[in-house]
């Protein structure tokens, strides 16, 4: 059965997606209007990369506006840049992990990831022991408990490359590596060709057909332009380490939700950070490392 | 000559009590997982006698089983005059909020791994004030092994999602 | 004014016609206006919770991208024999090839705007506009600067030949031979670009072949052509136009060594998949076998095959059978083959299994099969026209007058 309401609701969205166009020509005449005002400055933005300190404020004031009015929150978008000396590094311990799945919704409550489509970013890969294969690994494994004797488990999730594949694909720079090597996305540039998707050797990017659907008491308000705001519909996304998090020296959302202490998050560039620890002491390794992507992802199996 | 090994000897001395009384490494830790209206324990504790016999525990903390931990019992690490405080096994006695130095006892390895942010776990900030969670924020100490738990629900298959 | 009068009379060619004309244009229209709404559809339907675009990124719309790529090879086929060679009765009629070919890009454009989730924020790809190309390390952006430059290049070359025929003026070849020329390394680069954008993809084997680029000139030899072949007949047939079957015949002998490369370049890449027998090989399993119980591209597969291997022994019997209905049957077979194996099946085994060991098979829904209708008789629309333009000239319907225009 097609919910009709639904249906009307989603054509009216449509129609105003392409009548920005239209809008743009008749916004003299419709001045008073401010929604088709601000679809208008939202249509000739420009690439957020190229963007003056002054315009990237008042695209901050624009959009907290829009939230506003659309999710009837206040809301506070950060556009802040990458620390300087810091590039985040990321490592998992697959003897740890139990496949709880914890960190797979905290990571969809904290990044405002729709719930219908469902979109998650992190994907918990069942595998048996003795086999380290992707291909007979189970992502939908739903057992009453877990961990399961016999299995063992490897979330994956963006793996912020240092030779990204999605970003040399993006046909219009609409992706690309910040200084602190997370790899970011504007949501407002994209044009949604998912050749970026189609690169990817990690699965680490989702696209959002539809209107991103987010329960009203759940949406975090606190968001980063590159990061867990609202998403327009149509246009890729993905894990930014919880950029919005991160780069105020928080640690992502994953790590805190991992009840095992699994996920190891830091500054790859300091030598006394628990990442670096990590790396300087155990045995790691990166996933697909023939593709020769350089994740700053790693995996360790360490008890 | 003589001189020089009694020199050495004080220095050494010296940097043995400084380790130990005043460079002690405390860890940012949240509260100990103490259960509220158990602890603090001589609150019932006080008059009681202490029973180091190995037995069922039947009027009391019967939910506490010794498993998956060797051949313990309470006073090897409670401190049987004081049972608000732990007692490690070289007679010195340390807080619940130290009790990873009673775990790093036994579990070196770890609990060097747990110092430098391998083992564990760590909530705040990767940069600034973090909380380093105890060893028994995750394990149980009378019954370490880690407990299953319900997995959240799997990611819905494209095929079975009604697109249409 | 000459270049008003010209616009005028071109309308006019253009709105008179026969009844079949007349019908076929409807028919385009219609099917035109269907994938509208197919497409409007597409971006209201209701969406369930997971979505399947996630695992099969790419729909059938990039399929006949890939395809339509292929077709626009249309014009060099013609233009090399025409230009390089000097083949005279193909020289006559190589101004539907360019046509074809701007036609062709038409398509492959058309495929990607509907592919893509914000076609209204196209601007950013255009530099002028304020848009950013990703050169010179993305090949999507090199693949909009050749296919953009093969299409200015057609249209341009036959938009000055169709003028000058109405003015009755000599063509100047300084300015369009060069031009000529030129349409040549970029007929070839479009097949290489596009062939580069699945090529160079270390995340999908399938795609991840050295021999992709060839692969995909020789499957375009054989796609392009057979539309031109066929296309030229019914030109013939209703716009009076001499053709001559030496002609057909001639483009019908490339396409019999295309074809033959093509099937030598399938089989080799079949040959290192399977002989090699690495985890690499379990798209081109999915695809000729099944994998795991999943199999929904095999027949479709095999169809290609077979037709590929009829059309092959056709094309390589008319040289002993000079006849025009079998050369139109082989051209019918390969079409449909090219489709197939340049389109649906090579792009979807691509993404099966995804790259976390995932299969998720995908068949082209109504809709999509709507909407890439729809894109595919724009592109017949402007052929038509085009022709129309071409046929009235030569025909001397559409001719300056200076009387009458002024």
């Amino acid at each position: 059965m097609i919910d009709f309401k639904e249906k009307f609701v989603n054509r009216r969205k449509l129609i105003k997606l392409f009548a920005t166009g239209v809008a743009a020509a008749l916004a003299p005449f419709a001045a008073k209007e401010s929604d088709a005002k601000i679809d208008w400055e939202e249509y000739f933005q420009k690439h957020f990369k190229l963007m003056t300190k002054e315009e990237k404020e008042k695209l901050v004031k624009r959009l907290e506006q829009k939230y506003k009015e659309k999710y009837k929150k206040e809301f506070k978008v950060k556009i802040s840049d990458a620390m300087q000396n810091v590039e985040f590094g990321y490592a998992l311990n697959l003897s740890k992990c139990i496949g709880c799945r914890r960190c797979v919704y905290a990571c969809v409550k904290e990044n405002n990831l729709s719930r219908k489509p469902q979109i998650q970013y992190i994907r918990v890969l069942r595998m048996k022991n003795g086999e380290f294969d992707v291909e007979k690994s189970e992502h939908y494994y739903e057992p009453a408990l877990v961990p399961e004797p016999g299995y063992f488990y490897f979330p994956v999730q963006c793996q912020q490359c240092k030779k990204a594949p999605c970003v040399k694909a993006c046909p219009i720079k609409a992706t690309w590596t910040e200084p602190d090597g997370i790899v970011v996305v504007d949501y407002n540039w994209c044009i949604g060709c998912k050749y970026c998707m189609s690169a990817c050797p990690y699965f680490g990017r989702r696209f959002n057909r539809g209107e991103p659907v987010i329960p009203e008491n759940e949406i975090n308000t606190t968001v980063h332009y590159l990061g867990n705001r609202p998403r327009p519909m149509n246009v890729v996304e993905k894990c930014t380490f919880c950029i919005q998090r991160s780069r105020e020296g928080k640690y992502p959302a994953c790590l805190e939700a991992c009840p095992v202490g699994a996920r190891k998050f830091g500054n790859l560039l300091d030598p006394e950070d628990e990442i670096r620890q990590v790396i300087d002491n155990k045995r790691v390794f990166i996933f697909k490392q023939d593709l020769n992507t350089i994740p700053r992802f790693y995996y360790f199996f360490h008890d | 000559m003589l001189r020089k090994t009694k020199l050495l000897f004080l220095l050494f001395l010296f940097l043995f009590v400084y380790k130990n009384v005043f460079a002690k490494k405390e860890y940012p830790v949240p509260y100990p997982p103490l259960s509220p209206g158990i602890f603090p324990c001589m609150n019932c504790h006080e008059g009681l006698e202490r029973n180091k016999k190995k037995r069922a525990l039947k009027e009391m903390h019967q939910n506490i089983k010794i498993e998956n931990h060797g051949d313990r019992w309470c006073y090897d690490c409670h401190d049987e005059r004081n049972l608000d405080r732990l007692k490690l096994s070289n007679g010195e006695y340390v807080k619940f909020q130290e009790s990873y130095r009673l775990c790093g006892q036994c579990h070196g390895n770890v609990y060097n791994d747990w110092q430098k942010g391998i083992h564990g776990k760590r909530i705040g900030n990767w940069k600034g004030e973090k909380q380093y969670l105890l060893c028994v924020h995750c394990h149980d100490p009378h019954s370490p092994r880690f407990k299953a738990m319900k997995p959240e629900p799997a990611p819905v298959r494209p095929d079975k999602a009604t697109t249409h | 004014m000459k270049i008003l009068s010209f616009i005028k009379d071109a309308i006019k060619e253009i709105i008179k016609g026969s009844l079949p004309y007349y019908a076929w244009v409807g028919f385009l229209i219609f099917l035109i206006l269907l994938g509208a709404w197919g497409y409007y559809h597409e971006f209201t339907k209701e969406l369930g919770y997971g979505s399947l675009e996630q695992h099969v990124v790419w729909p059938i719309y990039i399929g006949n991208f890939a395809f339509f790529v292929g077709v626009a090879a249309a014009a060099v086929l013609l233009v090399i024999p025409a230009y390089v060679y000097h083949f005279q009765a193909i020289k006559e009629i190589a101004i539907y090839g360019e046509i074809m070919a701007f036609s062709a890009i038409v398509m492959v454009l058309g495929s990607i705007m509907v592919d893509v989730g914000r076609a209204d924020r196209f601007w950013h790809l255009l530099p002028f506009m304020g848009g950013i190309l990703n050169l010179p390390v993305s090949m999507l952006s090199w693949d909009v600067v050749v296919l953009n430059g093969y299409m200015i290049l057609n249209i341009v070359i036959a938009l000055y030949l169709i003028y000058k025929g109405y003015t009755g003026e000599h063509p100047n070849k300084k300015f369009y031979v060069p031009l000529i020329l030129i349409s040549i390394p970029f007929a070839i680069s479009i097949h290489t670009v596009t062939a580069f954008i699945f090529n160079g993809l270390g995340a999908r084997p399938f795609w991840n072949s050295a021999i992709l680029a060839p692969r995909f000139l020789a499957s375009a030899f054989c796609s392009g052509p057979s539309l031109m072949i066929i296309a030229l007949q019914i030109i013939r047939r209703y716009g009076g136009i001499k053709v001559q079957d030496v002609a057909l015949f001639k483009i019908a002998e490339i396409m019999a060594y295309a074809m033959f490369f093509n099937l030598f370049l399938f089989g080799a890449e079949v040959f290192k998949e399977y002989y090699t027998g690495s985890v690499h090989m379990a798209p081109m399993e999915y695809l000729m076998q099944g994998l795991h119980g999943h199999n929904k591209m095999v027949p479709w597969i095999w169809t290609a095959i077979v037709l590929d291997i009829t059309a092959f022994l056709i094309f390589i019997s008319l040289r002993n059978i000079r006849s025009i209905k079998l050369l139109n049957v082989g051209c019918v077979l390969i079409f449909i083959a090219v489709w197939i194996e340049k389109g649906h099946a090579f792009i979807t085994p691509g993404f099966i299994p995804g790259v976390l060991g995932e299969i998720h098979e995908y068949t082209p829904t109504f809709v999509e099969m709507i909407v890439s209708l729809g894109v595919f008789a724009l592109g017949l629309l402007l052929f038509t026209i085009f022709s129309k333009l071409v046929v009235g000239i030569e025909t001397g319907r559409l001719k300056y007058n200076k009387e009458t225009s002024n």
